[in-house]
């Protein structure tokens, strides 16, 4: 029970925005209907612009948020309303992208530039502090040709 | 090492105006939505229609036919409709049309005025065979196999350069085999 | 007549553009001031020029001039007068020559108040400027000209998009153009420097002042941008990650990453090949965002109408100035002379991390925007990258850089004293705990996130502030002496300590919106609706009609604790022409928090959907912006970026004796 609460206010920290669920489309069991929510909130809404189905108000929202609704409460668990969802529309309607090998590259990139940067960063950073460090005392033969130049220049 | 690591940008420029010369020419209409249900069955379906019998899936098997969802209150619809009729009345195509989100006495009233290319009319008023076949609006035409099969989804109006280069080639390839 | 005026207005701006490109560039080689100075005056020329072809632009809007196809198009004789001069530029063509009028003004600035520069910089940047006037100039005439006739002439207009008809909307396109081609100035100097083959702190002072005037003005667009959405929009979002709102971030958040490393160019003379790089990086994204905004590749709310010729055409303009500059610093970089030496641990090493997390933040952007595009081209499936992505994704990266704004401007230069540096803040960390504290309790525990979020920002806040009271020595001795300090303190340093404390600001307003409240409800006239202790009462709703539209109005009563608060009007608009609602919602505002409704559909019964919103210290998030611009905008009045580098005194003298 506790975790079903726990997982749309942990949700809510990353995505509460604007909703547009209708009054009369909501489920009456408040944990079937926190469920509907954290679902929609991460399903397109497809004839808008990078809107979730339940921030929109465009009719195919609406029939989805009932369509999900009906789902979860004939029993159906979440990833089988995304699945079903997945299989009519494609994986376009899931506004997250699954982590699969076809998303590696987006979802672990931004990791690999930072580490990537970061790794350049530091040889850059060691590179200007190294030539910092004084430099080694001369040893005798340095020296003695150092006194005959000084010598020479006069 | 270092001129190597300057020239970094510039070739990965190289690459990315690369991707967009490609998606300029050859890339697809970014509004256009790849429907995962190509070569899948026909979802299955059962809905009363306009002539009082039921129209569901059972009807379409054995031929090649096209399921067309359309709705009175949908303007491109009335563009598409006389490519429908050619299709129906000429080429013979069966075609079921599936009105979507209409009232009864709206979609009469659509076919008494402009004509019937469809072989029966299905009356999805809730919507949900619409989603059932992952539509996100009006026209949308489906072609469907003598297996039953979904072997193209147009998601916009058909034009006549489609349904001439495009659709009648492959209802014959799909008749033939 | 005009029309045609202004189309020959620009093409004479062309040829001038393709002579300032070419001449003064041999000039600067030949050292012939002659050929230099031409720079100066083809620069103001091409300003005038294309000054006639906009005002003639304008001059077809203002008369409804429907012979003209780009009016005929996109406006309409109902339409009000401010509509019909914002809407010349609320499409493709018109926004075109508000980008070159732009650029020409650029232009003209460094040849009007770059009196300062060597003539041979100053040349070469008026020449790359030039340039990329002449391509863009040249893309106008050849695929977007706005004074194509029509004949015969239409009656009326097709009107344009009502959700346009908005004065938020109407301006935030100049400011986000002052913004994205501000930074082509940058752009020039690093493309001038590479040519020169030198990058010195003088190269840096200069660069410094074009820069935060471009940034200040893409901060305020943005900030327009998304106050607009939030106003008409989804129901109270600010930020969709869409395509096109991403095209403005990455320019921002690259400029600000160039805005500070110009200052170790400057200072130390060190991070010069990173600035020069950022500097081209940061025009390189402003074309990018041109081309995926009109080439169509991208879907996008914002996308204008799209032409597949229009695409090619700029990705041949990224190709030349972005792959020309690009291989320029390939060739060149690699010779500027390193500067000065420093510890990973002091200020340049806290600006080489700025740099780091700012361009991999904007990497990820980039990524996200574009993912689905590549994975679409390799035949992968059609994806979508939303919120959840970037959540995930960029949030993470700016926790470290939001941590680090408040270290940086305590490490000394050269090698910094962390340590030192952290015990300096701990009133910045006893601020940390009580907001917590504080956070945890309001709100009983509410989002973790949220509440560190809110942390973060007073972390932020009360860390400039501290930093700044250590340089005026507040506290630590007498108010008159702190208040001497504070006077002759460079403005840039009051500037910096403004844009970072409306960074916090704007922070605060971004966490805070975990604790919105929301209430949709269908409500009679006479009902009321309660949300967070208000009291909404539905009056009554009441069938308008505007200058080109219907609409019907509630009017919504606000009261607190019995006390009226407000009367709140939303509407909901249909305009004929276009057979499109948009909605006007009604916010009231206490600048702590908003109250926001929108007015949605009637029952049929005489009951309406009232969305009721309750939105806790969402207006700092654009407050916060205003801060940073502001803060942009003292540091950019400083004196010093205005004097330059300084010369001895008999020299200066003499100089103005023979009357420059």
């Amino acid at each position: 029970m506790k975790q079903f609460l726990l997982l749309p206010i942990f949700l809510a920290a990353f995505t509460a925005r604007a909703l547009a669920v209708e009054p009369g489309e909501r489920l009456t069991d408040p944990v079937l209907e926190a469920r509907a929510r954290a679902i929609s909130k991460e399903l397109r809404c497809l004839v808008c612009q990078n809107e979730s189905i339940d921030d929109s108000n465009a009719a195919l929202a609406h029939d989805l948020r009932v369509l999900l609704r009906e789902r979860l409460a004939a029993g159906d668990s979440d990833q089988g309303v995304r699945d079903f969802l997945v299989s009519r529309y494609g994986q376009f309607v899931l506004l997250r992208p699954p982590i699969e090998p076809a998303t590696y590259v987006l979802w672990f990139g931004p990791f690999v530039v930072l580490t990537l940067g970061a790794i350049g960063s530091w040889l850059y950073l060691r590179r200007r502090a190294a030539a910092e460090r004084p430099p080694a005392p001369l040893d005798e033969s340095e020296r003695r040709r150092l006194a005959r130049l000084m010598k020479e220049e006069g | 090492m270092r001129r190597l690591l300057f020239s970094l940008p510039v070739a990965l420029f190289v690459v990315l105006a690369a991707y967009f010369g490609f998606a300029l020419f050859a890339g697809g209409d970014p509004h256009a939505i790849p429907s995962p249900l190509v070569t899948q069955p026909a979802p299955a379906f059962n809905l009363a229609s306009l002539d009082g019998e039921s129209l569901s899936r059972e009807a379409l098997a054995g031929q090649v036919t096209l399921i067309n969802f359309f709705a009175s209150w949908c303007v491109p619809c009335r563009a598409e409709h006389p490519l429908l009729m050619r299709l129906a009345e000429q080429e013979h195509v069966p075609i079921y049309g599936i009105a979507y989100k209409d009232k009864k006495a709206d979609t009469e009233r659509f076919i008494t005025g402009l004509g019937s290319p469809y072989r029966r009319i299905g009356l999805d008023e809730g919507g949900r065979v619409g989603v059932e076949f992952g539509i996100t609006g009006v026209p949308e035409t489906f072609v469907i196999d003598k297996a039953g099969r979904i072997r193209r989804h147009y998601g916009a109006p058909l034009t006549a350069d489609q349904v001439r280069n495009d659709l009648l080639p492959l209802l014959r390839e799909l008749a033939r085999g | 007549m005009i029309a045609e005026l202004g189309h020959f207005a620009l093409i004479l701006a062309l040829l001038l553009a393709l002579l300032q490109a070419s001449v003064p560039l041999a000039g600067a080689a030949r050292r012939d001031l002659g050929w230099m100075a031409l720079a100066r005056r083809t620069a103001l020329g091409q300003l005038v020029l294309v000054s006639l072809a906009f005002a003639a632009l304008i001059h077809a809007y203002v008369t409804s001039d429907f012979s003209v196809a780009n009016v005929f198009e996109n406006s309409h004789s109902a339409k009000p007068l401010l509509y019909k001069v914002t809407g010349a530029w609320g499409n493709h063509e018109g926004s075109m020559v508000l980008w070159v009028f732009i650029l020409a003004l650029c232009g003209a600035a460094v040849a009007g108040f770059g009196g300062n520069l060597p003539a041979e910089l100053r040349a070469r940047v008026l020449a790359v400027q030039g340039m990329i006037g002449s391509g863009f100039l040249l893309f106008i005439l050849l695929t977007s000209d706005p004074f194509h006739r029509l004949v015969p002439a239409p009656l009326d207009g097709r009107g344009l998009n009502p959700v346009l008809q908005d004065p938020g909307l109407a301006f935030h396109p100049p400011f986000l153009y002052l913004g994205y081609v501000g930074f082509s100035v940058a752009f020039s100097f690093a493309v001038a420097a590479l040519i020169e083959g030198r990058v010195d702190a003088a190269w840096a002072r200069w660069v410094r002042p074009w820069t935060l005037a471009a940034w200040c003005a893409l901060t305020i667009g943005i900030a327009m941008g998304s106050w607009w959405a939030y106003y008409t929009l989804g129901w109270g979002g600010w930020w969709f990650w869409d395509p096109v709102e991403n095209a403005s971030l990455m320019p921002w958040l690259v400029g600000t990453a160039l805005l500070h490393s110009a200052i170790v160019v400057e200072k130390r003379e060190a991070l010069k090949s990173w600035t020069i790089l950022l500097a081209i990086l940061t025009f390189s994204l402003s074309l990018i965002g041109t081309f995926l905004v009109r080439s169509g590749v991208l879907t996008s709310v914002h996308a204008f109408a799209v032409d597949p010729a229009r695409g090619t055409f700029i990705l041949l303009l990224l190709l030349v100035a972005i792959g020309g500059s690009l291989s320029l610093y390939a060739v060149r970089a690699p010779s500027l002379k390193g500067g000065g030496l420093f510890a990973p641990i002091s200020r340049e090493g806290a600006l080489v991390l700025n740099n780091l997390l700012l361009t991999t933040a904007a990497a990820t952007v980039f990524l996200g925007t574009l993912y689905p595009l590549f994975s679409e081209e390799l035949g992968g499936p059609k994806l979508s990258v939303g919120f959840p992505f970037f959540d995930r994704t960029f949030a993470p990266l700016m926790v470290p850089l939001l941590i680090a704004v408040a270290v940086g401007p305590l490490l000394a230069w050269k090698r910094g004293d962390l340590l030192g540096a952290l015990q300096r803040l701990w009133l910045a960390v006893a601020a940390v705990a009580v907001v917590i504290l504080i956070g945890l309790y309001l709100t009983h525990g509410g989002p973790a996130l949220a509440v560190l979020g809110l942390g973060l920002a007073a972390w932020v806040f009360t860390s400039a502030l501290v930093e700044w009271a250590e340089r005026v020595k507040l506290g630590r001795t007498s108010a008159g002496e702190t208040w001497r300090r504070a006077r002759y303190l460079p403005r840039a340093a009051h500037g910096m300590t403004l844009a970072h404390l409306g960074l916090a600001v704007t922070l605060a307003g971004i966490a805070a919106s975990a604790w919105q409240e929301e209430r949709i409800e269908i409500v009679r006239p006479g009902q009321d609706l309660t949300i967070a202790g208000y009291a909404l009462h539905l009056d009554e709703v009441a069938q308008i009609a505007g200058a080109n539209f219907t609409a019907d109005r509630a009017r919504i009563t606000v009261s607190k604790d019995g006390k009226l608060t407000a009367e709140m009007d939303p509407e909901k608009r249909f305009f004929p022409v276009q057979q499109m609602p948009t909605s006007v919602t009604a916010i009231h505002t206490n600048l702590l928090a908003d109250l926001y409704v929108a007015l949605g559909d009637s029952d049929g019964s005489g009951g309406w959907t009232i969305r009721a919103y309750w939105k806790p210290l969402v207006p700092w998030i654009w407050i916060g912006a205003v801060f940073m611009a502001l803060g942009g905008l003292l540091s950019l009045s400083d004196r010093r970026w205005r004097i330059g580098v300084a010369v001895r005194a008999p020299h200066a003298a003499r100089a103005a004796a023979a009357g420059d």
